[in-house]
């Protein structure tokens, strides 16, 4: 009895000390991130070597000042930009995605394994083998300066790790009401969006999930061919505020509207975390 | 007339099927395997973007340019009869971008095991844990933390107002020296472990837990079963975030960018591959040459995936009781 106690308390104090480590840890991981956030609120000449995270004076001004954005346009438009690019984008890996996946996890063609296996090559290719002469090309078309470069590819799957992703979840699925639905004379068009679609609407809010940071994300597509501030997102607005040595002259600025430009991922995340789980885990998806 | 048949016969076995495969193989085509072949042409010419038609074939010109001082030559003729210049700061970023991934992809999958082996236990809020250990890997790849990490590195920034604090004097800039520059880099990407420690997860938990408890009995102590159980147990998904890591890590740019203000940094110390490739594509135009080094970056990708694959029937093990 005595010695059932005792074990009983071990395991317990044990268990405490496995919390207080992984709780010690984590702050560490999130105090860089915590300390942005605090720190867009302090003024600006406090935000530099205040190591704390409880400000000693509150201010909005950075929001203000950082809003203002650059060369005349402000972040509300940035974040416009942002979002009307990430919604067309979603709209194109998922249309263009679920035919691909489809096609590969359900169809019997010619071809198959051999198309199958080069989507897989291209899964692992380092993007800038086709960087210089994309850029010819879409310059060839007066793309440059537009979103175009960045979203025509979406409508034709070229992210195949959302290909891959798609493939494996359809492959997992039942055939039964497939097999039905083709008795009961449905083509395949009509299986396509009357059951595969539902049916894979998980790994298909995976895809929009993921599309949408690495769209939001992205940096280096919207370098190459944003020209103009108009037409900048966040991502390429928040460069402006480093100097081309590096030096950054609105830090509370820079700060605020970095806290701003996370808050999206932030929503996304805690809403949808089993689709980050799923999404992770069956494809590696890097982040 | 057989012919014809023929063709009607594939139209109507696999004419649907190549409709819905339409969009990925156009942009297969056009985006990818024409862009591919176009840019190895390309590797060997002096394209410039701003005079296309000026373009000549140099041969080898690109791939001597970037080589050329490992055979201890600074100028050479070009095929064309032009002196040529060896590009000074190529071996440079090769070697910084083999310092960053050779460091970083280790580090970052060491403590991706060990936080996941931490989280892989009966606990409460376990999925919480797991939440705010992957918050740095869903923001870390934006602009907005590079411009943070900037801040946390400088001279008077955060980390060196920590270090004060407690006793420490003569700080450096982390980020202006370049002795230590890269390391803010590699610690950025280490910090953002997240995404291989929820696949080290979803792995530890496939281990059935009765080889451990057999293990017990036969008096294996935690350290013996780690090595004789997890590890080969777990070497499948080890080598998949390896290779995933190393090849997102040869392409490293965003950060690299941002820290260095769109160039190197102080004496080239954070000049990565792909930043070296975009400021001669883009700012000095020399598009023919950033194609030559886009193909040998494949190429060194390509060795190294392969020497992990081959590598692996040495320590990976597929399946129990082998």
């Amino acid at each position: 009895m005595g010695s059932g106690n005792n074990m009983k308390t071990r395991t317990t104090i044990r268990k405490g000390l496995t919390h207080l480590f992984i709780i010690t840890l984590g702050l560490f991981m999130i105090y860089p991130i915590a300390w942005m956030i605090i720190s867009s609120f302090k003024p600006n000449n406090m935000i530099f070597s205040d190591p704390g995270l409880i400000p000693r004076a509150v201010t909005i001004e950075n929001y203000i000042t950082g809003w203002k954005g650059y060369a005349g346009t402000s972040f509300g438009r940035f974040f416009a930009n942002s979002l009307a690019m990430c919604a067309v984008a979603i709209i194109g890996n998922l249309i263009s995605c679920s035919m691909a996946a489809y096609a590969f996890a359900r169809l019997k063609f010619a071809g198959r394994g051999f198309w199958f296996a080069l989507m897989m090559l291209t899964l692992m290719l380092p993007g800038h083998v086709t960087l210089v002469p994309r850029y010819i090309l879409f310059n060839t078309f007066g793309w440059v300066g537009t979103y175009l470069p960045i979203l025509v590819p979406k409508f034709l799957a070229t992210d195949a790790f959302f290909v891959f992703l798609l493939v494996q979840f359809i492959r997992s699925l039942p055939k039964e009401v497939e097999e039905a639905a083709i008795i009961d004379g449905c083509g395949k068009v009509g299986v396509f969006l009357r059951i595969i679609i539902p049916l894979a609407s998980p790994a298909l809010v995976t895809t929009a999930l993921f599309t949408f940071l690495w769209t939001w994300d992205d940096f280096f597509n919207h370098l190459l061919y944003l020209t103009t501030p108009a037409t900048f997102t966040v991502s390429r607005a928040l460069r402006t505020f480093v100097g081309d040595a590096g030096a950054v002259s609105n830090w509370g600025g820079a700060l605020a509207m970095s806290t701003l430009s996370v808050i999206p991922a932030f929503i996304l995340f805690f809403s949808l975390q089993k689709y980050f789980v799923q999404g992770i885990t069956t494809t590696g998806l890097k982040g | 007339m057989r012919m014809m048949s023929r063709i009607s016969r594939f139209l109507r076995h696999n004419a649907v099927a190549y409709m819905f495969l339409t969009p990925w193989l156009l942009g297969f085509f056009v985006l990818t395997l024409y862009p591919m072949i176009y840019s190895l042409l390309l590797s060997f010419t002096d394209y410039d973007f701003t005079m296309p038609g000026s373009t000549q074939w140099i041969g080898l010109g690109n791939y001597m340019k970037m080589f050329g001082s490992v055979f201890g030559v600074s100028e050479f003729t070009a095929s064309t009869g032009e002196l040529m210049r060896v590009d000074p700061y190529y071996l440079k970023s090769l070697s910084v971008t083999f310092t960053y991934v050779f460091v970083s992809v280790p580090l970052k999958l060491v403590f991706a095991l060990a936080v996941a082996m931490l989280l892989n236990q009966k606990l409460r809020w376990v999925p919480f844990y797991r939440a705010v250990y992957y918050i740095p890997t869903l923001l870390g790849g934006s602009v907005a933390i590079a411009v943070l990490w900037r801040k946390l590195f400088e001279k008077d920034g955060l980390v060196n107002g920590f270090l004060g604090a407690i006793g420490f004097t003569d700080l450096p800039g982390w980020i202006t020296n370049p002795n230590y520059a890269l390391r803010t880099l590699v610690l950025l990407t280490v910090w953002q472990f997240g995404s291989s420690m929820i696949i080290f997860l979803a792995g530890l938990k496939q281990i059935p837990q009765e080889f451990y408890e057999a293990a017990n009995v036969d008096g294996a102590n935690k350290v013996q079963q780690f090595f004789a159980i997890t590890i080969p147990l777990l070497s499948p998904v080890i080598m998949f975030n390896l290779i995933m890591q190393m090849i997102g890590a040869f392409q490293a740019f965003t950060q690299a960018y941002i820290i260095g203000g769109g160039r190197g940094g102080v004496l080239n110390s954070t000049l990565f591959y792909t930043l070296h490739l975009y400021i001669q594509g883009w700012t000095y135009h020399e598009m023919g040459y950033a194609s030559a080094m886009a193909w040998v970056l494949l190429l060194i990708i390509g060795v190294l995936t392969a020497i992990v694959f081959r590598s692996s029937k040495w320590w990976v093990s597929y399946g129990v009781g082998e």
